[in-house]
């Protein structure tokens, strides 16, 4: 038995640490919600694959998000946040790439003196709106909380480094769902067992990307090796940068959260919190080493005292 | 299994002794994790097919296990989708094999209150007897005294959702029958687009194709939800994005469209003609046109004839107005000494001056005139008469204050939309523009899109790459509907069908519709050709190859038209073929009581629509103006086969012929379209062999001869496409409408389809993968016309024949070759070189000059002024919508399009203008629209709960001020009226709807999605309950994009309490049968 704290802090090798000899690279989602259009082709996607039932006939009221959560059966979900913003941020003001022309760059000589000046791209109307959209989905945690406190052995860690529930283990305890730093997983009422994303683990097997990433129109949703996603993350908020779309960042992408980094990362355009996302989720199993510790030498402690107990009254009696 | 493998598969064990110690992974894996393996990856086969949602067309790859479809998913290969899918296509498999869908025929005996079991054969021998009863009970040989040769007892609605050889085999069947009345989506979505752009460059698709997109240095969405509507496609946009291009999207509610364009301008609903003129006049005014190319390429320097009055000079209505009978007569509106025929449109309106040599200066019979083709030009633009010049009156006072105040635009964001246009447009730069039925469902939507096509003519944006117009189309097949038409006035390869004429016989019939010069001079080879395929050896030079077979049309038998028919009784009999007009015409209300006065109604769908249930179940019956006991029409439900369960093809929004394979048999009573068809007409044909009726003998005649295969006999719809694409005197397949001739030797069904089959070779099904091609993809599918990706491309070089520039290089001369050449096929004679100039009394393409790239038109270039073929008017003038809050700021006399066509009836009420008393009751503009997560009518999304789920209720989108205004509860209920009817719907209060000012005040918009209807999981009222029937009168689209209503607090009346609450707003609004129906003030 290895001396690290497998529960939380950097783990490079999830898989390989759960056992799997030889895995395969640990593969992941990349969702940049720069590019997203809000369809939900992932949502359907994700249950004609998995067969999920049907969530709910209710209107939410909440901008075009009838879904409103991950659950048991939803598995992703698109989080609509319609805002006004001060310019110049906002996903409307996405400024050119390279080798194109700025419409206001060439100074309009052709204007007349004293003719209404054309705004230029970078000074719109403050108050503009802007409609954020993002698909959410189990972040398949380095640390997983869920599978740590599962005490069947149903949730597990696969050789690609995702967290899956297996179904016929599940006895739908539901020590998972707390457990969730995400507020991911769930129990289907009618069911009782807990269910969420696999990542599409039956399709990983056969060399096939998961539903969802598939069908992503716009490729917002990216299914690849953790690695490489990440890497090409990293280029894709350094060019929206540039572009002075300062406020992209990323989330879930580093490995020294407290999770250990997230196996489904974000590229966002406003605080994790405006999308329905923790901003800084922690392992729940983190301090279970620490506990475990306290806990042994609270009993040691105890069972000390006691001892000690008996020994100074013995000692007393010895005495009298 | 040993004992020893027991203990070694117990997970402790394994914990203990493995290494995953924490037992969290490798040691945790049950037997069946260790065994699961994906269906797609057991399956037996992978059938290649198309989505059946919209006009995207993407790629899907249908997974069968133990013949059934058990996984359907997009297809990597394809160049269009790249394996994607949106929602609706990603939930195919639930619509193909969901419980939604029924198996059995089901029948409605009249007056009864459910409906029975039937068997297929009985019911299809059933609807046999009451086509040939109805038929022949209704049949008219003559109308007016002249010979019409039709009955109008019966009718079709649908087709856009079908395959072209379905569409086929029913234009076919019925015109054989006699029956005029065949319609489809097309009508109500994009009829007014074959008009705006085939009057504007000659043929009525989309000049380019969506991939091509990505070149673009400049995107304008306006009248289109193109994220919304068409997910998949708008990768390509965002493609453009990713390469630096600017993405305006103007529209009047901020979209997931909007969300990802560069600049969202919202407009006021119905007011986009003032903002495309006024661009237009920015262009000309600022002289930013591409001179070179205007010259060269457009009619900018055509005189036109000297008694033409512009709008701006007649106080808003062009020269030749006939205000009692509301229409225009046309003839002033030619170039000086020549008279040209329109390419699309209607030409018709030209029959009696080029068939009767009389009446007009330029007569000409069948020669004359017309052969010295080309109209006297005016290189310096300068002349008062030439068509820049009428252009620049025409636009003047389209100004940046007029836009404005009309359109609730500020001017600086306008004047950003101008530079940002301009500045990517030129010889080095394109911007393409995207359009949908925001624009065509207009009382002027032909006139809207023939805006766009002007600006991009001047911008030299049409025929290059990264430029010209995507008309984004709804439905799978809605462009193979319009190709191979359900429509009444087209015959396929937009021939027109003819109208009732004395004396007319196939001669003066085609020198009537035929243009001097240009490919649409061979229309007699394309017309004789057709009738041979539909008359098969029948038709003989010397009965005029069976033209008088075809029914007359005595003016419009549009959808709309026949529900009036319904209303009045003629028209007896309706087939729906995949289309619900109780959900998704206008005034919904009108199209069901038009069914309820039926003898008898064919559904064909997967479920139990609207249009099926309305004698049972509707609206009327709830406020009990229809009782079931007292309604006597027979229902006859067929379920369909869906696009899993047939072969075929669908022609896609880039005019891609894409074949799909049939994956698994139909289960139960479920049939293709094709095989209800070709069995229908084979039943009908068996009735009328032995008649000696002279009416029966077209059908007699009608080449009914299709191979059928399987133990269902379904027709084989390869044989059908070999029909479509033609063959000659050998029986060989023919490769291009250039090999049609007009002496009989050669049938093809559809002329523009010509090649599709060529050698035999089924191209529509050609999948060379994306990857393996650029990004024409000429080797995927097969594009109409000749496999021309991107249309007018000649266009894409100079008039010297060299690229415009390096960097738009498309299409070029090879002068060593002495053809022309590049990344697509040239939409030009292939060895026509640039210099070019006929012989003097060339014709047809003979007398296209080297530089005359639409070589479809009658003077080979692009109309900026169309000298023909328009009901309402050679330019695109500002008129207001028919229901409008406001005057027309710009012609204040004429305040609405003085030709609209309007038909004003009980149930059918207009509202009162802007000014005028009574329009203060319904003050606040409504526009519909669709939701990425539902389809059109709701047949194929309502019944999904995988998409109702996403979308459950009908709602109205408004803004903050509005709700407040009227005391409406975010989440709560609302009441919307009009003079129709009246609709509740949830509300969505949104700062996404902002309040525009219009005319110095403010004016709100309300957003309806129209997909709901009372049938199906997720059920709702139809927005098309509001709407009035008043049409563009080119294409007879209505006008559902802008309407005026009032909106109340809380839910509608129930019963008929809910007629009353109408008729009080009517009441209020002093609304009489004249209302809103002057041509002028």
């Amino acid at each position: 038995m290895t001396d690290r704290n497998l529960l939380s802090g950097p783990e490079p090798e999830p898989a390989r640490d759960a056992g799997h000899s030889q895995p395969p690279e640990r593969v992941g989602f990349f969702t940049d919600t720069s590019v997203c259009i809000g369809c939900k082709a992932c949502e359907v996607a994700c249950k004609e694959w998995n067969a999920i039932p049907e969530d709910g006939l209710a209107l939410s009221g909440m901008s075009y998000d009838n879904t409103q959560g991950l659950g048991a059966s939803t598995w992703r979900h698109v989080a609509f946040v319609e805002q006004r913003v001060p310019a110049p941020e906002g996903r409307t003001e996405l400024p050119l790439a390279e080798g194109a022309v700025r419409v206001s760059e060439p100074a309009p000589a052709a204007t007349p003196e004293g003719s209404p000046p054309t705004a230029p791209e970078s000074s719109r109307t403050p108050g503009d709106m802007r409609w954020l959209m993002s698909s959410d989905v189990c972040k398949h945690c380095t640390h997983a909380a869920c599978l740590d406190v599962c005490p069947t052995g149903s949730l597990f860690r696969t050789e690609f480094g995702t967290v899956v529930v297996q179904e016929d283990i599940c006895n739908g305890c539901g020590y998972c769902v707390p457990a969730c730093p995400y507020g991911v997983i769930e129990q289907r009422p009618d069911d009782g067992r807990a269910f969420k994303c696999t990542l599409c683990y039956d399709r990983l097997g056969a060399g096939q990307e998961p539903a969802c990433a598939k069908a992503c129109p716009t490729e917002s949703i990216q299914f690849g090796p953790l690695d490489e996603l990440r890497e090409r993350a990293a280029l894709r908020v350094d060019q929206l940068h540039e572009q002075g779309v300062g406020e992209a960042h990323l989330y879930g992408h580093d490995p020294e959260d407290g999770v250990g980094g997230d196996g489904a990362f974000f590229l966002l355009l406003d605080k994790p919190e405006v999308y329905g996302l923790p901003p800084d989720p922690v392992v729940t199993t983190r301090d279970l080493p620490a506990m475990w510790k306290h806990a042994g030498t609270a009993a040691l402690s105890l069972a000390g005292g006691i001892a000690l107990a008996f020994v100074l009254a013995g000692r007393a009696e010895g005495a009298r | 299994m040993g004992v020893r493998t027991w203990v070694s598969e117990w997970p402790v064990y394994r914990q203990l002794t493995g290494p995953d110690p924490l037992g969290r992974g490798r040691a945790a894996m049950s037997s069946r994790t260790e065994r699961l393996r994906p269906r797609t990856d057991s399956a037996d086969r992978v059938v290649q097919s198309v989505c059946p949602y919209c006009a995207v067309g993407c790629g899907q790859q249908i997974y069968v296990k133990d013949d059934e479809v058990v996984q359907i998913e997009g297809d990597p290969d394809s160049p269009v989708s790249r394996g994607r899918l949106c929602p609706k296509g990603s939930a195919t498999l639930q619509l193909t094999t969901g419980p939604a869908r029924l198996h059995e025929v089901l029948y409605r005996r009249p007056y009864a209150t459910d409906w029975e079991r039937l068997d297929l054969e009985t019911a299809m021998d059933m609807v046999a007897d009451r086509v040939v009863e109805t038929r022949r009970r209704t049949w008219e040989w003559e109308s007016d005294g002249v010979r019409t040769a039709r009955t109008l007892g019966i009718a079709s609605l649908g087709g856009a959702t079908l395959d072209n050889e379905e569409n086929y085999l029913i234009k076919k069947l019925f015109t054989g029958l006699g029956i005029v009345q065949v319609e489809n989506q097309a009508r109500v979505c994009h009829s007014s687009t074959v008009a705006g752009l085939g009057t504007s460059f000659g043929r009525g698709g989309a000049t380019t194709f969506m991939q091509d997109l990505q070149f673009a240095d400049c995107i304008v969405i306006q009248g289109s939800n193109y994220a919304e509507a068409h997910p998949v496609g708008f990768q390509w946009v965002m493609e453009a994005k990713r390469r630096g291009a600017r993405v305006i999207h103007v529209d009047p509610r901020f979209t997931r469209t909007s969300a990802l364009a560069d600049l969202h301008v919202p407009i006021r609903a119905g007011s986009d003609i003032a903002f495309l003129g006024a661009v237009i006049n920015h262009v000309l005014t600022e002289e930013k046109d591409f001179r070179e190319y205007v010259l060269a390429y457009t009619n900018a320097a055509s005189i036109v004839d000297e008694d033409f009055r512009d709008t701006e000079d007649l106080d808003g209505v062009f020269s030749g107005l006939d205000e009692e009978g509301r229409r225009y007569d046309p003839r002033s509106w030619q170039y000086e000494g020549v008279d040209v025929q329109a390419p699309a449109g209607d030409v018709d309106e030209q029959y009696e001056q080029k068939t009767q040599g009389s009446g007009h200066s330029e007569s000409h019979g069948s020669g004359g005139a017309r052969t010295s083709g080309r109209p006297p030009r005016d290189e310096t633009l300068t002349h008062p008469r030439c068509v820049y010049q009428i252009l620049r009156r025409h636009y003047a006072r389209y100004t940046p204050e007029l836009v404005e105040e009309t359109c609730g635009i500020p001017r600086a964001t306008f004047l950003r939309v101008c530079e940002a246009l301009t500045a990517n447009s030129g010889r080095d730069r394109t911007s393409a523009f995207v359009y949908a039925v925001g624009w065509t469902q207009h009382s002027t939507g032909s006139q809207y899109i023939r805006a766009a096509c002007i600006l991009q003519l001047l911008l030299g944006n049409i025929g290059r790459p990264g430029g010209g117009i995507q008309a984004l189309r709804g439905h799978a097949s809605i462009q193979g509907s319009s190709d191979i038409p359900t429509l009444y006035n087209l015959l396929p390869g937009y021939l027109p069908m003819p109208h009732a004429h004395a004396h007319e016989d196939l001669d003066t019939f085609v020198e009537a519709v035929r243009t001097e010069k240009g490919f649409w001079g061979n229309m007699r080879a394309y017309f004789v050709s057709l009738l041979k395929a539909y008359y098969g050896d029948a038709a003989t030079a010397d009965n005029d190859f069976c033209f008088d077979h075809l029914p007359r049309l005595t003016g419009s038998h549009a959808t709309y038209d026949t529900v009036m028919a319904q209303l009045d009784g003629t028209c007896e009999g309706y087939f729906l073929m995949g289309e619900n007009p109780a959900v998704g015409s206008a005034n919904t209300r009108l199209q069901r009581l038009g069914m309820a006065n039926l003898k008898w109604l064919v559904v064909r769908d997967f479920s139990l629509i609207e249009s099926a249930t309305w004698w049972k179940d509707g609206p009327e019956t709830e406020t009990g103006e229809l009782r079931t006991e007292d309604n006597g029409t027979e229902v006859f439900f067929f379920p369909a086969a869906a696009h899993t369960e047939k072969s075929g093809s669908f022609t896609n929004t880039n005019r891609w012929l894409q074949w799909h394979h049939a994956a698994v048999e139909p289960e139960g009573d479920a049939r293709s379209d094709l095989w209800f068809t070709y069995h229908l007409g084979r039943r009908v044909k068996e009735r009328l062999a032995g008649s000696s009726d002279p009416m029966d003998r077209p059908v007699q005649d009608l080449a009914w001869d299709y191979p059928v295969d399987g133990p269902q006999r379904e027709p084989v719809a390869a044989a059908v496409l070999a029909e479509i694409n033609g063959h000659g005197p050998d029986g060989a397949p023919l490769s291009a409408y250039t090999e049609l001739k007009d002496d009989g030797s050669t049938r093809c069904g559809c002329w523009i389809y010509c090649g599709v089959y060529a050698d035999g070779i089924n191209h529509a099904a050609r999948r060379t993968p994306h990857t393996e091609q650029d990004h024409v993809a000429a080797e995927w599918a097969w594009a109409w016309p000749a496999n021309r990706r991107i249309l007018y491309n000649r266009a894409s070089a100079a008039p010297d024949g060299t690229p415009w520039s390096e960097r738009k290089a498309y299409v070029w001369w090879d002068e060593e070759a002495g053809e022309w050449t590049g990344r697509d096929v040239p939409d030009f004679i292939p060895d026509r070189a640039p210099g070019h100039v006929p012989p003097e009394g060339a014709t047809g393409p003979d007398a296209l000059r080297g530089d005359d790239p639409f070589i479809m038109q009658a003077d080979g270039k692009g109309w900026l002024y169309a000298p023909a073929g328009l009901e309402d008017g050679p330019l695109p003038t500002h008129y207001e919508p028919q229901d409008s809050p406001f005057p027309n700021l710009l012609h204040p006399s004429t305040p609405r399009s003085p030709v609209r066509q309007l038909l004003p009836r009980e149930g059918n009420r207009y509202h009162p203008g802007g000014d005028e008393p009574g329009s203060e009751v319904y003050p606040y503009v409504v526009t519909t629209h669709r939701l990425t997560e539902h389809f059109t009518a709701g047949g194929m999304s309502r019944w999904s709960s995988y998409l109702s789920e996403l979308q459950p209720e009908f709602f109205c989108e408004l803004s903050p001020q509005l709700a407040a205004e009227r005391g409406l509860e975010h989440g709560g209920w609302a009441t919307i009226v009009t003079a129709r009817n009246a609709v509740e719907a949830r509300v969505l209060v949104t700062e996404r709807l902002a309040p525009l000012t219009v005319h110095g005040r403010t004016v709100h918009q309300i957003g309806l999605p129209f997909h709901w209807g009372p049938n199906g999981v997720s059920t709702g009222d139809a927005a098309n309950e509001l709407m009035a029937i008043a049409l563009d009168p080119n294409a007879h689209i209505q006008e559902d994009k802008a309407l005026t209503a009032d909106i109340r607090p809380g839910r509608r009346p129930r019963g008929p309490d809910l007629p009353k609450l109408v008729a009080e707003y009517r009441r209020r609004a002093g609304i009489t049968g004249a209302t809103g129906t002057e041509a002028r003030k």
